[in-house]
């Protein structure tokens, strides 16, 4: 190629991720997208304007409360869990138990975890039937594990191990001579948090938040079940839309659901991905 | 550089530390390390990994609790004071600029928590960047500047408060030899100009030569020895301060008398009384000169040149006995025809040596 800039081939590494986020992201996006304005004799924005019914405003609005709830929950209890493995041995079997644990835990959902919890502390659960025999009915004003407050607690069960799995590096990266540096400047241990890690930390434990409250707005197959009736958040509501059995068969509707919570997602990916930068910056 | 500190006007206070003691895990650190640093004094611990001389740093400044022993700045006992009560700046040994601040950020911080009022610490902090040569550099954050840059302002943060006493733990071990040579010189000036007393802590006997008004060599958590840097490195006290600082021969001998014979050549001893019999002398390259010309006929300090290093002014030349190869540095002139394969002739200079079996000499203060 004379007079010509070569051609740069460092991409070429890159082909099967890319190929890999083309056909699991960008594609079945593209599909919902589409099939959201799609009806049988063309475009349309009914699917759209369907979003307005009360349960689904109702949905919409239950699944952000419980992505806000567990996001939180998972945060502060998984950030002061992570606090805790970080301060210790570095090499320490505590250290790797707890992130190995954590690495299995983030995991784990789905019927699994439903069951898990049904049967660890449901009604029919050895520790309700010996508790309300002594006075202790943690039931009595309705079997809360299969509405919204039992997602609340079982979301929890994943979102604390994966808050410490994305928020450990953060941690780690904060160095015992700030610390020290502060105390020689004059400074004590409230001087520490309040200027110096609390501002370096806040990025990656509100980044932190933002992905506990993408990975639970997404969350269907706990969710389903657990509850079998109705369906209180977004994700059920879109599995009841394509596959009601009482006439109900919507997939146009279903799509134009699923992209209320690829926007969310979006917004909140975005906001993730600035305050990543600022804390790389920071940190590097 | 080792400029005279009474001819700059001295702020700083007297610090003492008193027969510090130390432990780890069973492990001493300190072993009863005592300390006197006159008011603006610049003093220098030197020695290897794990002897101790990063410890006796952070008990004065209060980083860590000592097992026994006192530290007093300006008279006062501060022993039992916490670091942040103790009106010490510390420089460490990198990576510890508050990333998330600018640079007068950094500075002004110290000042924030001595409740200073913005005006005047915008203008101190200005004033010790300038001092530190970082005007231009102000508003950057640490990952936008140097390693050596980013030590200057952690220089002149650690000056910013007005510390009794100026802590500097190793700050120059992660820059590059160019920059380590010019931040060492201008650690100096700037401590001159401020008259803080300071203990600076290096393994680097080179920085510490330059840097300090008085070295102290340490070993196994004790004071070997502690002295002006011409004293440590002319006149070593003890075998470890000798082979510690500056390069030194270790030439096989005969005590006999109150002197050792070497090859032939009977060199006087540091400690005459001496017990007699087969040691280890060590001679410093300076006390050995080279000649290339007379009687090459083969004998005990006659060898062969293996390499000559250009070192500036002056040269070092590697010499091969045989049975030995024997260091000699010599001026830059006097070395230029001693190339690889010279036969040369050997003599040691009669200046008093230490015995590397003897390990029991008295430490100077």
């Amino acid at each position: 190629m004379v007079g010509g800039r070569r051609l740069s081939l460092d991409w070429i590494g890159a082909v099967p991720f890319l190929g890999y986020v083309a056909l699991f992201l960008f594609l079945p996006t593209v599909i919902i997208i589409a099939g959201a304005f799609a009806s049988e004799g063309g475009l349309t924005l009914s699917n759209f304007a369907n979003l307005s019914r009360p349960y689904i405003i109702s949905a919409i609005i239950s699944s952000v409360i419980l992505s806000a709830v567990t996001a939180a929950g998972g945060a502060v209890l998984g950030a002061l869990l992570t606090y805790a493995i970080a301060t210790g041995n570095p090499r320490g079997i505590f250290r790797r138990v707890l992130t190995s644990a954590c690495g299995v835990l983030a995991q784990f959902g789905g019927v699994t975890l439903a069951f898990a919890f049904i049967a660890a502390i449901g009604p029919a659960s050895a520790l309700y039937v010996y508790l309300s025999q002594h006075h202790l009915d943690y039931y009595g004003s309705g079997v809360w594990l299969y509405d919204l407050r039992g997602l609340e607690l079982v979301y929890l069960y994943f979102q604390i191990p994966l808050m410490v799995l994305i928020f450990l590096p953060a941690v780690d990266g904060i160095k015992p001579q700030w610390r020290e540096a502060t105390e020689s400047l004059g400074g004590g241990t409230w001087t520490y948090w309040r200027h110096v890690a609390g501002p370096l930390l806040a990025p990656a434990f509100l980044g932190s938040t933002l992905l506990l409250f993408a990975n639970s707005l997404s969350a269907y197959a706990t969710a389903a079940a657990l509850i079998n009736q109705g369906g209180p958040i977004l994700p059920l509501q879109i599995s009841n839309a394509i596959t009601s059995e009482v006439g109900l068969h919507e997939p146009g509707f279903a799509k134009a659901q699923a992209v209320v919570l690829i926007v969310i997602v979006a917004i909140v990916s975005g906001l993730y991905a600035v305050l990543q930068r600022r804390t790389a910056r920071w940190l590097q | 550089m080792t400029a005279s500190v009474e001819t700059t006007l001295r702020s700083g206070v007297e610090v003492r530390l008193e027969d510090l003691r130390r432990r780890y895990s069973g492990v001493t650190a300190l072993d009863g390390l005592s300390l006197t640093m006159a008011p603006g004094e610049l003093v220098c611990l030197l020695g290897p990994s794990g002897c101790g001389k990063t410890t006796a740093l952070r008990l004065l400044a209060g980083l860590e609790e000592a097992d026994g022993g006192r530290v007093l700045i300006g008279g006062e006992d501060v022993t039992n004071v916490p670091a942040n009560k103790r009106e010490i700046g510390m420089v460490f040994q990198a990576y510890s600029l508050f990333p998330h601040m600018t640079a007068m950020q950094n500075v002004a911080f110290g000042m924030q928590l001595h409740k200073v009022g913005p005006a005047e610490r915008r203008k101190r902090a200005g004033d010790m960047l300038e001092l530190v040569g970082l005007s231009a550099h102000v508003h950057k954050y640490a990952s936008q500047l140097s390693g050596g840059q980013q030590q200057r302002v952690a220089l002149a943060r650690a000056l910013a408060i007005e510390p009794k006493v100026l802590l500097l733990d190793e700050p120059l071990s992660a820059l590059d030899a160019r920059v380590r040579a010019r931040l060492r010189d201008e650690i100096r000036r700037v401590q001159l100009e401020v008259g803080t007393t300071t203990l600076f802590v290096t393994h680097d006997q080179e920085e510490a030569l330059a840097i300090a008004d008085r070295v102290g060599v340490m070993n196994a958590g004790r004071i070997e020895q502690l002295g002006p840097p011409t004293t440590i490195y002319s006149r070593p006290a003890t075998p470890f301060v000798a082979e510690f600082v500056g390069l030194t021969n270790r030439l096989p001998g005969v005590v006999k008398g109150g002197e050792v014979e070497v090859r032939g050549t009977r060199l006087p001893l540091v400690k005459p009384d001496s017990s007699d019999g087969a040691a280890i002398a060590l001679v410093r390259p300076e006390a050995v000169t080279l000649a290339s010309d007379g009687d090459m006929l083969p004998g005990p300090l006659i060898g062969t040149v293996i390499a000559t290093v250009f070192l500036g002014a002056t040269s070092r030349v590697t010499v091969d006995l045989g049975d030995i190869t024997v260091l000699a540095q010599l001026p830059t002139s006097d070395a230029a025809a001693l190339t690889a394969g010279t036969r040369v002739r050997l003599s040691l200079r009669k200046d008093p040596v230490l015995l590397a079996r003897d390990e029991t000499a008295p430490t100077e203060a």
